[in-house]
């Protein structure tokens, strides 16, 4: 942040600059890269069939993603300001996006930085031996195992009952789970210390941050490609299956992933950018963002299914383990006669002769594919599926360790742009009063948002986040990108905008961006949005509810919100953006008022808008 | 004459019977040798309520190193199993003999009865059975270098493992040290901070006559954008609509 000794007698605070530019493109693609590339999108390649997936999502990016990203890194480089003050510069009517990004930058930080809390709490638990949740605990008495955790598994029960210890329902609250709140203070801790000198302590922090992902991706990559079965789950994976293209919802899925994926919309772009010179070729940096954003989630997936594959593999070996210890007891057949190989004929000759012996043992019908099918997303997918896989290979502590490090450098430096998409405007809008130094300030925010997050630490917690994430996280993203997209293109000025960008790169931009910052990209947005919600109104929300009492247990039960809960929810959705017509009807009637007064509605002059020249017809 | 005469027909009669009398216990003997297998038969039944029943699998636990399971293999149960009464009632008296096994299968599986030492057509019921092996199951698992798992008594449930609870959870050390380097690299920061901003001023108030030096610098400097940018000054002639 500024150095006070650089403040001229005007009190000018000079801005703050980027060491080099491998800082701020490691920070840009830190940002970009987060724990979604990693359990999103090869979760989406499961479900949508395989390589065809590549398709929807290679056009979304192309069409979507690129000029988005291209658009947002411009006009924080040009403009050089933070996301208010840059949708202020634009057009004052329009600034309402600006306040609609920070307040979205809000609420995200809240519930991201909670499951990066999540992830070190599992990074602390990983340095035991055995692992906690490897196995049940015993109860009381010593008796026997929890019973909770041999009705589900032991990954199971460490994850929503040691970890989160989740209540039956959403009305339950439960009480603060201190374990959790000191995971979060751990990780709001770390946060603060990499925010401490703003981007001069970000710069150094995402040399690491950034780059160790890829190190783990390929050293996991090494070892579950010599683990057996890693082969079925990349076939799987791969495997493309063209008819699903044909589903609608394949593609929405694609857009809202990259859109999602790139982190647009969220402010904090702009603000990295508006630490650059101006002279910066912002195109190449946009396309070399977006490409290695894409290219990271593809390369995650194949270790990501190849160790699916192994413990899908595992469960099958295991599940037919069952059925022939079973079946060498019932008949003494001499002791591992019966093998993986040869069970089928075993199984038929036995049943072929003593049928109701057979039936009697209830055998499990064990099929590959269906532990295959097991696919999960999200914190399912690090929690519980990754978990219990890991537990299978040896040396786990090595790579548990590993793998929740990762997800932490994924989504501490995700968080780094959350947090600067609050930051930078707080700044520019010189809220910030001259006696606080930065470091006091962002402790401040640090404070307030770690307080806030507190209740995702109650028991009831983790329904909560998944409100938030599927709430704030979703819909008022899609509609502040295509305000953004409207400001610029047709707003601002297409021709405007080209100037700006040949002063910046040195050549103007070509019919490729215009074309879509002009049609397309709105075009897409707009069709995403209104389909995202249509597909979302359709069904009446409903949460998965971990209930101990229910009568499918291991299932989860399917409850439907309460509507005091569903209110919150839509809350959750317009309040963000409902900035974006307020600030255009506060602007607009203090433009009406102001133009009898002669009052600027801004304290420094913009070069853009200068009421002096408005013309009045 | 005649009275050695008459004792020597004495003597006779006594020496038919005694031999009679040894004859007679040669095939008592010989009876109770043939009988007493069969005795012990009728003692040791599958699902018989003293007895027990033992499950091996050699090869699941030892893969390539099993041994084959044979008449040598059973001493040693039979051997073990007397070990395990002897401890647990702590005597000198049980005896290989007191531990008879029958119906053995391929599986390797076979019923086992332990008869009283004093009375071998005593059975020891099987809850007393049931604790001396409990109590002596590790040196059972170990004899045939087996587990819990692959030397099984049905029915004797092995005991679970007690918890190890180390003194302080481990995850709490790790969270210790993690949050000890932040808050000192936290506090370094501050105070680095503050250090520089003290130096700073210091400077200012010294050289304030420099600022117009320093501003020079930067226009030479290319790079380095040392001078405060000023947008009143943007090169934007071509914007204006004028």
């Amino acid at each position: 942040m500024p150095e006070e000794g650089m403040e001229d007698n005007k009190g000018r605070e000079e801005r703050p600059k980027w060491n080099n530019k491998a800082e701020y493109l490691l920070t840009c693609i830190g940002f970009a890269v987060g724990v979604g590339n990693v359990w999103r999108f090869p979760y989406l390649c499961q479900i949508y069939g395989g390589g065809a997936f590549l398709i929807p999502y290679l056009i979304a990016l192309v069409f979507q993603g690129l000029p988005l990203l291209y658009l947002e890194l411009a006009i924080g480089q040009r403009l050089r300001m933070g996301s208010i003050g840059v949708w202020n510069s634009i057009s004052p009517y329009l600034g309402g996006v600006g306040v609609a990004s920070m307040v979205v930058s809000f609420c995200v930080s809240l519930f991201y930085n909670t499951i990066v809390a999540w992830v070190l709490w599992y990074l602390f638990n990983s340095f035991q031996d055995p692992l906690p949740w490897s196995q049940c605990p015993l109860n009381h008495n010593n008796t026997g195992y929890v019973k909770e955790c041999v009705e589900s598994t032991p990954v199971n029960y460490f994850w929503y009952r040691q970890t989160l210890n989740i209540t039956p329902n959403m009305e339950t609250s439960g009480s603060l789970q201190w374990w959790l709140v000191v995971s979060l203070a751990t990780a709001w801790s770390i946060i603060y210390i990499c925010f401490i000198r703003g981007i001069e302590t970000i710069g150094k922090a995402v040399y690491v941050t950034a780059t160790f992902p890829y190190l783990v991706l390929t050293i996991f990559l090494v070892r579950a490609l010599t683990l057996p079965g890693s082969s079925e789950g990349l076939i799987y994976l791969f495997t493309p299956d063209w008819e699903i293209l044909k589903n609608p919802q394949v593609w929405l899925d694609a857009a809202t992933q990259i859109f999602f994926s790139l982190s647009v919309a969220f402010g904090g772009l702009i603000s990295f950018s508006s630490y650059n010179s101006q002279k910066n070729n912002c195109e190449r940096d946009a396309v070399l963002v977006g490409v290695i954003n894409s290219a990271t989630s593809i390369y995650a997936s194949i270790p990501i299914f190849a160790i699916l594959g192994f413990k899908a593999h595992t469960n099958y070996v295991t599940c037919l383990n069952g059925n022939i210890l079973a079946l060498t007891n019932e008949f003494d057949i001499s002791d591992m006669n019966i093998t993986v190989e040869n069970y089928e004929q075993w199984f038929d000759s036995l049943n072929g002769t003593h049928p109701s012996r057979v039936s009697d043992l209830n055998l499990k019908t064990c099929d590959l594919q269906t532990f295959l099918d097991q696919s999960a997303s999200g914190t399912g997918l690090a929690f519980i599926v990754f978990t219990e896989a890991v537990i299978s290979m040896p040396g786990s502590q090595v790579w548990a360790v590993l793998f929740f490090i990762m997800l932490f450098s994924l989504g501490l430096s995700s968080m780094f742009g959350n947090l600067e998409g609050i930051l930078t405007p707080l700044h520019d809008l010189k809220l910030v009063p001259k006696w606080m130094p930065n470091e006091l300030f962002t402790a401040i925010i640090c404070l307030v948002l770690f307080l806030m997050a507190l209740i995702f630490c109650l028991g009831s917690g983790n329904y909560w986040l998944e409100i938030f994430n599927s709430y704030v996280g979703s819909v008022p993203f899609l509609i502040i990108a295509f305000f953004e997209i409207i400001a610029v293109a047709y707003i601002y000025g297409i021709g405007r905008f080209s100037d700006d960008l040949e002063f910046m790169t040195g050549h103007r931009p070509n019919i490729f961006w215009k074309v879509c910052w002009l049609v397309i990209s709105p075009l897409m947005l707009f069709v995403v949005l209104v389909a995202y919600v249509a597909v979302q109104a359709q069904t009446h929300p409903t949460y998965a509810a971990w209930n101990p009492d229910y009568v499918n247990f291991p299932d989860t039960e399917v409850l439907p919100y309460p509507d005091w809960v569903f209110a919150i929810c839509v809350l959750l959705s317009s309040v963000p953006v409902i900035s974006i017509p307020l600030v255009a009807i506060y602007r607009l009637i203090c433009c009406m008022s102001g133009r009898h007064s002669k009052g600027s509605l801004h304290n420094d002059p913009n070069p853009y808008v200068n009421e002096g020249y408005v013309v009045e017809s | 004459m005649e009275e050695g005469c008459m004792i020597n027909s004495n003597f006779l009669g006594i020496s038919l019977f005694m031999r009679c009398l040894r004859m007679l216990v040669r095939i008592l003997v010989l009876l109770y040798l043939a009988g007493a297998p069969a005795l012990a038969q009728t003692l040791c039944q599958p699902n018989a309520s003293n007895g027990c029943r033992v499950r091996i699998s050699i090869k699941t636990a030892l893969g390539n190193q099993a041994y084959e399971w044979n008449e040598n293999e059973m001493f040693l149960f039979r051997a073990t199993m007397a070990f395990a009464m002897r401890r647990y009632y702590k005597t000198e008296t049980y005896n290989v003999d007191n531990i008879i096994m029958c119906n053995q299968t391929l599986r390797v599986s076979f019923w086992f009865v332990v008869t009283s030492p004093e009375n071998s057509t005593m059975l020891i019921p099987k809850a007393d059975v049931e604790k001396a092996v409990r109590m002596s199951r590790h040196r059972i698992n170990n004899a045939f270098l087996l587990t819990d798992r692959t030397l099984e008594f049905l029915g004797i449930h092995p005991t679970l493992a007690a918890p190890v609870n180390p003194d302080t959870p481990p995850w709490l050390i790790v969270f210790g040290v993690v949050i000890g380097a932040v808050f000192a690299g936290i506090i370094a920061l501050l105070v680095s901070s503050l250090l520089q901003k003290r130096r700073k001023e210091k400077g200012m108030m010294e050289d304030g006559q420099d600022e117009e030096d320093r501003q020079m610098k930067g226009v030479e400097n290319d790079n380095v954008l040392d001078g405060i940018y000023n947008r009143g000054f943007t090169d934007d002639d071509r914007f204006t609509k004028l």
